[in-house]
C-alpha cells in the first residue's frame, strides 16, 4: 500500500485500489463482506447464541412444549413481518399492517357470526379487505408520490377507526364462529410435539414468498426498485406497477394473518394488536433487512420474529420482569440497525 | 455547409444507422434545440461536445426517447421512428448508459445485465411457476462479456456494489451493448472515474466500435474525446456549430468552436 501511495499522486484510482486492498486483507472486512452477502446470517447467529444462553439459564427453556409455545406466540407477528419485509425491501415502511389485519379479522368474524355468511366466504371477504387496504396504500404511494411512512400513518388511523365503526367495539368470541375460522388455532401431534396449524400456515407463507422473491423476475424487480428506484426505471422496470403489486401482496398476506390471529386468540377483537405494526418492523429490522431498501432476506424476518419471541420467553423464564424484555428488544433493534449500517459500508 | 460536405465525403457510401433531421425542442420560451441534424454511421464513435446549455443533453434525450422533439425527424436504419419514451428507443436497439449509472448495486453482474429482461426456465417451471433461469442467464452473461471483449468482469455472481467504479461502468456499458443493440449512447462515461479506469472504459468504447457497434459519446473531457472519437459533433447555442474529426482540427480549435471564438 505504501508503494501505491509513493508511486504517484493520489487519485481516485489509487484510493480505489487501497479500498480493494483493505477489503481483501483485514479479517473484519472479510466478515463484513460475508454478512453483506448473506443478510440472514447475522440474525441466525444471534438466534443460536440466544437459544444456547437461555438453554443454560433455565433447563425448561429447551423443552419441546416451550419451543412449541414460542412458535405459536410468534405466528401472528411472523406473518405480519412477511408483509412488512416486502414493503421495506422497496424502501418503504407500513405502519398500517396491524390495523389492516384487525380490520380484516373483524370483517371475517362479523360476516360469519352476525350475517350468517359461510366461513369460507367470510374468509374470502377478509382477503378482499386486505387487498383493498393494500390497494389504497399502494395507490397513494405510487399515484400521489407520498412517502409510505406518511401514507400508512394516515391509513393506520383510518383502518383503526373503520374497525371500531364496523364492529361497534365489541369482540366476537371464537366459540360463536364456524370452525373453519378458528381452524388455524388447532394443533396436531407429530410424535411428542403438538404443532399448531397457524404456525404451519405461517411457515408455508414464508416458503411461498421466499420462492417468489428469490426465483422469479418479480422478486428481482422488488429488490431492484428498493435498491435504486431510478436505476430500475431506466432499466425498463415498471416501478409503479411493481410497488402496487407489493402493497397488494402485503394486503393478501395480512388477510391470512387475520385468519391466524382469530385462531391464535380464539376471538376477533377490535382492540387487539395496536402495536403489532412496530413489532413487525422490529422483526424485519432484527432480521437484517435494510430500512433503506433493496437488501435483506425474508428468512431473516422469520429469524427476527423468533429472536424477539425467544428473548421475551427466555427472560420471563429467567424470572425477569416484563420491562427487561422490552429493554432487551430495544437494545436488539439498535444493535441490528448499527450492524446494518456497518455492513452497508461495503459500498465504496 | 462545410460540415455536411465533410461528413458526406467521410462516409459517402454508407447508410447512417441513426439519422436526425432538423430537431427542434423548446421549453417554454427557451430554445433547447434549434434545428439540429446528426448522422451516426455503423462502426464509428461520434462524440457530442458542447458547453453547458448548448443543447447537448437535450439532443441526446431526443435521440433516446427521454424527450419528444417539437419538430424534426428521426430515422433508424432508414426507417422513420417516433420515440415517446425510453423504452421505444430501446425497442429500436438504441441503448443508453446514463451518467448516474443505471445499475442496481445490490444485484449481481448477471442480474444487472438481464434486469428488466429476465429469462425464465423452459417448461412448466418457467411458465407455471415463473422460475428464473439463473444459471442460463449467468452463462449467457459470461458469453456476452467475452463477445464484447470485457475482461475486467470475471465473476458474474459478484454484487455490483463490490466492484470498482470502472468495473461498474463496464457493467452498465455491457448491458447497453449486449443482446443485439444497434447503437450505444454513453453519457459522460468517464466523469466519475480515475485515470486507469477511464482508460479501461475508453478501451471498451474502442472495442465496441471494432465489433461494428456505433457509439455516441457525450463528454466534457477533450483528451478523452480526441482519443476515441472518429467524428466530433459540436453543439453551440442549440445548433450544431460543426462536425469535425480529430485529424482535421486540434483540441484548441474544438474549444474555440465550442465557445464561439472561432467559426468552423
Amino acid at each position: 500500500m505504501t508503494q501505491q501511495q509513493t508511486a504517484g499522486p493520489p487519485s481516485a484510482g489509487h484510493a480505489d485500489l487501497a479500498e480493494e486492498f483493505l477489503d481483501r486483507r483485514t479479517p473484519l472486512s472479510r466478515i463484513r463482506n460475508i454478512l453483506h452477502r448473506y443478510p440472514a446470517l447475522s440474525p441466525a447467529i444471534v438466534l443460536l447464541i440466544a437459544v444456547v444462553v437461555f438453554g443454560i439459564l433455565n433447563e425448561r427453556f429447551l423443552r419441546v412444549e416451550n419451543l412449541s409455545l414460542i412458535t405459536q406466540q410468534v405466528a401472528v407477528v411472523g406473518t405480519l413481518a412477511i408483509a412488512q419485509t416486502l414493503i421495506i425491501l422497496t424502501a418503504g415502511i407500513d405502519l398500517s399492517v396491524g390495523a389492516v389485519m384487525i380490520l380484516s379479522s373483524m370483517v371475517i368474524a362479523q360476516l360469519a357470526v352476525s350475517n350468517g355468511i359461510p366461513g369460507p366466504l367470510a374468509l374470502i371477504a377478509g382477503l378482499a379487505v386486505g387487498l383493498a387496504a393494500g390497494a389504497l396504500n399502494g395507490f397513494l404511494v405510487t399515484r400521489f408520490r407520498l412517502p409510505p411512512f406518511i401514507v400508512t400513518l394516515g391509513t393506520l388511523n383510518i383502518f383503526v377507526a373503520l374497525t371500531l365503526l364496523y364492529s361497534g367495539g365489541s369482540t366476537v368470541r371464537g366459540s360463536a364462529m364456524p370452525p373453519v375460522l378458528t381452524w388455524l388455532g388447532s394443533t396436531f401431534p407429530i410424535g411428542p410435539v403438538r404443532i399448531s396449524t397457524g404456525v404451519v400456515m405461517m411457515i408455508l407463507l414464508y416458503v411461498v414468498v421466499a420462492f417468489i422473491l428469490g426465483k422469479t423476475a418479480w422478486g428481482r424487480h422488488v429488490y431492484a426498485v428498493g435498491d435504486d428506484k431510478e436505476a430500475a426505471r431506466l432499466a425498463g422496470i415498471p416501478v409503479n406497477r411493481v410497488l402496487m403489486s407489493v402493497y397488494l401482496a402485503a394486503g393478501a398476506v395480512l388477510a391470512v394473518g387475520a385468519w391466524i390471529q382469530i385462531g391464535r386468540t380464539n376471538a376477533a377483537s377490535p382492540n387487539a394488536g395496536v402495536d403489532l405494526n412496530l413489532d413487525s418492523i422490529t422483526a424485519v429490522v432484527i432480521g437484517g433487512t435494510s430500512l433503506f431498501g433493496g437488501r435483506g432476506s425474508i428468512w431473516g424476518s422469520l429469524l427476527g420474529a423468533l429472536i424477539v419471541g425467544i428473548f421475551r420467553n427466555g427472560l420471563s423464564l429467567a424470572g425477569l420482569d416484563v420491562l427487561y424484555q422490552t429493554l432487551a428488544v430495544g437494545i436488539l433493534i439498535i444493535v441490528a440497525v448499527s450492524i446494518d449500517q456497518w455492513i452497508r459500508k461495503v459500498k465504496s | 455547409m462545410t460540415m455536411t460536405e465533410f461528413a458526406a465525403s467521410h462516409t459517402a457510401t454508407r447508410e447512417p444507422i441513426l439519422k436526425a433531421r432538423n430537431l427542434v425542442k423548446t421549453f417554454g420560451r427557451v430554445v433547447g434545440l434549434d434545428g439540429v441534424s446528426l448522422d451516426l454511421y455503423p462502426g464509428e464513435v461520434l462524440a457530442v461536445i458542447g458547453d453547458n446549455g448548448a443543447g447537448k443533453s437535450t439532443l441526446i434525450k431526443c435521440l433516446t426517447g427521454a424527450e419528444i422533439p417539437d419538430t424534426g425527424e428521426l430515422y433508424v436504419s432508414g426507417q422513420q421512428v417516433h420515440f415517446k419514451r425510453p423504452q421505444d428507443a430501446r425497442v429500436h436497439g438504441i441503448e443508453t448508459v446514463y451518467q448516474n449509472l443505471a445499475v442496481s448495486p445490490a444485484l449481481d453482474v448477471a442480474s444487472n445485465l438481464f434486469l428488466g429482461r429476465e429469462e425464465r426456465l423452459p417448461g412448466p417451471l418457467g411458465s407455471l411457476f415463473r422460475m428464473l433461469d439463473t444459471k442460463g442467464m449467468r452463462r449467457k452473461a459470461k458469453e456476452e462479456l467475452t463477445r464484447l471483449g470485457i475482461s475486467t468482469l470475471q465473476d458474474v455472481t459478484v454484487p455490483v456494489e463490490n466492484l470498482s467504479g470502472g468495473q461498474r461502468q463496464a457493467v452498465a456499458v455491457a448491458r447497453a451493448a449486449a443482446f443485439g443493440s444497434k447503437v450505444v449512447v454513453l453519457d459522460e462515461p468517464t466523469a466519475a472515474l480515475g485515470v486507469r479506469e477511464s482508460n479501461q472504459v475508453l478501451q471498451l468504447v474502442r472495442d465496441l466500435r471494432d465489433r461494428g457497434l456505433p457509439v455516441i459519446l457525450i463528454s466534457h473531457n477533450m483528451p478523452h474525446v480526441f482519443d476515441v472519437a472518429d467524428r466530433i459533433h459540436i453543439q453551440r447555442l442549440g445548433k450544431c456549430a460543426a462536425t469535425i474529426t480529430p485529424q482535421s482540427h486540434s483540441m484548441t480549435d474544438a474549444v474555440a468552436i465550442m465557445t464561439g471564438a472561432a467559426k468552423a
